[in-house]
């Protein structure tokens, strides 16, 4: 029997497959999915905020439909990141647009679709979230990333969600992200119980 | 970027913007009597359209025309006529980059000639909709019925359904949007019948309330920007930024291409819940199976018919979309099969070679029978093949019409 395809940190291949090509599948509101398996939503937000805790250096990517003040939710989902950020702490750095940089990106400073795994690479990066990037350059980038770095990545999408990304969140608001940086503030106070995960894919929890 | 919500509010010629599973699931439905290019026009009248660009090519000519009076009624919100289909297509391109959404037909020599934009349509993820009235595409001349051009399609990368009835293509068109506009999916469909054979015949189609109408497209939702020169998917067309020559220029755009192919598979779970699964089936559990699409699957009923008077049992599966293409369904299908014909309107078959590959012991596939170049397919003939490969039948009772 064939073996369920896991969306898992890379480098994966030359270039590895998209996952909805695989049979992962997105969640449905009020689930999220954790390495292409569907979960409830809450289950994901635990799971991310151990990651981001875990992680030696945690960055978010904020793309232009956060980065920019196009609306009053725009700005509120900018605000719920900063505080992400700072709970973490992560750093921050911004995908301002998706023009091609020519020659070199400047990868201290940004990130771009074409070429993600620059600004990863250069800041030694293992565990990253997306937000805010239009869904096709999103998963343009999730996929880089999978192929050639070893990064985590996690994807807080305001739309359906992404499966080229180990973790992705749907329908995102800026209540979604502050209720992340809770679950991330509550690890942090409680300690980080050791997860393990089992042969099918699960994540399990010992204290 | 969110848009407000029109639901419940009138258009300018007082059609309801109403919710698309009412209008599909709930809203009432009054028979009609009308040609498959009259519910094409039926159809754009309730689907709030912004731009329907034309040119003529036989079968689709009455259609494009019929939305010409839409347009004049105030139904369309643009209406014009390309240069020629390759024009056609790019225009439409110009309008869905602007977020519009756009409507067109083709058929046959039009729908090459147009081929170009196509892949561009899917690359840019401009979920544009493309009636394909199949006919004739090669020299010597033919503007009847044939179902090659589809096979030219299913690399596109768009999401390619096939309508066996006018019923079927008039509530594709209006879903068809539904599902290609999704953020996740949001490509170009086309949504293809066997010319003259569904476009020029009536039958009885149910339609709903003409005071009712789909809720406009919403650009926002799109997961590429909107109409930028300055990024991809515009970029791409006026300084290609995956033609430098190295290893992460050349990945981008494999990636680039993967992700259009993932937004397909995407389009299952939305297809699903509008038309059901991507396969209809009748009497799996007989020895021999008719697959068909389009025409075919009509004339594959009649066969069957006539095979149980001859107590000779058939099942049937019928193959709505073929762009994402039922691969499981199929396999689940036919796992019990001893014998798969699948009869076409088109010389390559195109339909048998998508099945055999997806199938284990492909062997059971009979490739046939072919008609092609505007030849009709009696159900007769179908029923010869199958008679013929059980051993039933020697010689032909049809080889002799015509003469």
């Amino acid at each position: 029997m064939e073996e369920r395809y896991r969306v898992l940190a890379g480098p994966e291949a030359y270039l590895p497959p998209a996952a909805a090509c695989m049979g992962i599948v997105l969640p449905d509101p009020g689930q999220a999915h954790i390495e292409g398996r569907i979960v409830p939503e809450e289950e994901a937000m635990e799971h991310v905020a151990r990651k981001f805790l875990e992680a030696k250096v945690p960055i978010i990517y904020p793309g232009p439909l956060v980065l920019w003040n196009w609306n009053e939710k725009a700005a509120q989902k900018a605000k719920a990141i900063k505080i992400l950020a700072d709970t973490i702490p992560a750093r921050i750095i911004p995908m301002p647009d998706y023009r091609p940089k020519y020659p070199k990106i400047n990868p201290e400073v940004e990130i771009n679709p074409n070429h993600p795994n620059l600004t990863i690479w250069h800041n030694k990066n293992d565990v990253c979230m997306f937000v805010g990037v239009h869904c096709h350059l999103a998963n343009l980038s999730l996929k880089i990333i999978r192929a050639g770095t070893s990064c985590y990545t996690i994807a807080m999408c305001a739309q359906a969600g992404h499966e080229d990304a180990m973790v992705s969140f749907r329908d995102a608001t800026a209540e979604k992200i502050m209720r992340l940086a809770e679950w991330v503030s509550k690890l942090k106070n409680g300690g980080i119980p050791q997860e393990t995960v089992s042969g099918d894919g699960r994540h399990q929890k010992h204290s | 970027m969110e848009t407000k919500s029109l639901i419940g509010t009138l258009n300018k010629k007082g059609q309801k913007y109403v919710d698309p599973n009412y209008l599909f699931f709930e809203a009432p439905r009054e028979a009609s009597f009308m040609t498959g290019s009259e519910v094409i026009k039926e159809a754009i009248r309730r689907a709030s359209v912004d731009l329907m660009v034309a040119y003529p090519i036989t079968p689709q000519s009455e259609a494009a025309a019929l939305i010409g009076e839409l347009y004049a009624e105030g139904y369309v919100a643009d209406y014009m006529r390309g240069e020629s289909e390759f024009a056609v297509m790019s225009q439409c391109a110009g309008g869905a980059f602007g977020g519009a959404r756009v409507f067109t037909t083709t058929a046959g020599p039009g729908t090459l000639r147009a081929f170009e934009n196509f892949p561009m349509w899917v690359g840019a993820r401009l979920p544009i909709q493309v009636i394909v009235t199949c006919r004739g595409i090669n020299s010597p001349l033919s503007i009847q019925p044939d179902t090659l051009e589809m096979y030219f399609l299913l690399g596109t990368g768009m999401l390619v359904w096939h309508a066996e009835t006018a019923q079927d293509f008039y509530d594709w068109i209006l879903k068809g949007y539904i599902v290609a506009e999704q953020p996740d999916v949001h490509l170009p469909i086309a949504v293809c019948c066997d010319g003259f054979f569904v476009t020029h015949t009536k039958d009885t189609v149910m339609l709903t309330p003409p005071d009712m109408c789909l809720p406009p497209y919403d650009p926002y939702r799109s997961p590429v920007v909107c109409m930028d020169m300055e990024s991809p998917p515009v970029r791409m067309m006026r300084d290609p930024f995956v033609m430098k020559s190295n290893y992460i220029s050349y990945m981008t755009h494999a990636s680039w291409q993967q992700e259009t192919r993932a937004a397909c598979e995407r389009s299952r779970k939305h297809t699903v819940a509008l038309i059901g699964d991507l396969i209809e089936t009748e009497d799996l559990d007989a020895e021999i199976l008719i697959v068909a699409s389009g025409t075919a699957v009509a004339q594959g009923r009649e066969a069957i018919r006539l095979l149980a008077d001859e107590g000779i049992k058939v099942g049937l599966v019928k193959i709505k979309s073929l762009r994402p293409f039922p691969y499981h369904e199929i396999r689940e299908a036919t796992k019990n099969a001893k014998w798969i014909f699948i009869p076409e309107f088109n010389i390559i078959g195109w339909l048998a070679q998508e099945i055999k590959a997806c199938i284990p012991n492909n062997e059971r596939v009979i490739a046939g029978p072919h008609v092609a170049g505007g030849m009709t397919m009696p159900p007769e003939v179908i029923v010869e093949r199958i008679q013929k490969t059980l051993g039933l039948l020697k010689g032909s009772i049809l080889a002799g019409r015509g003469s």
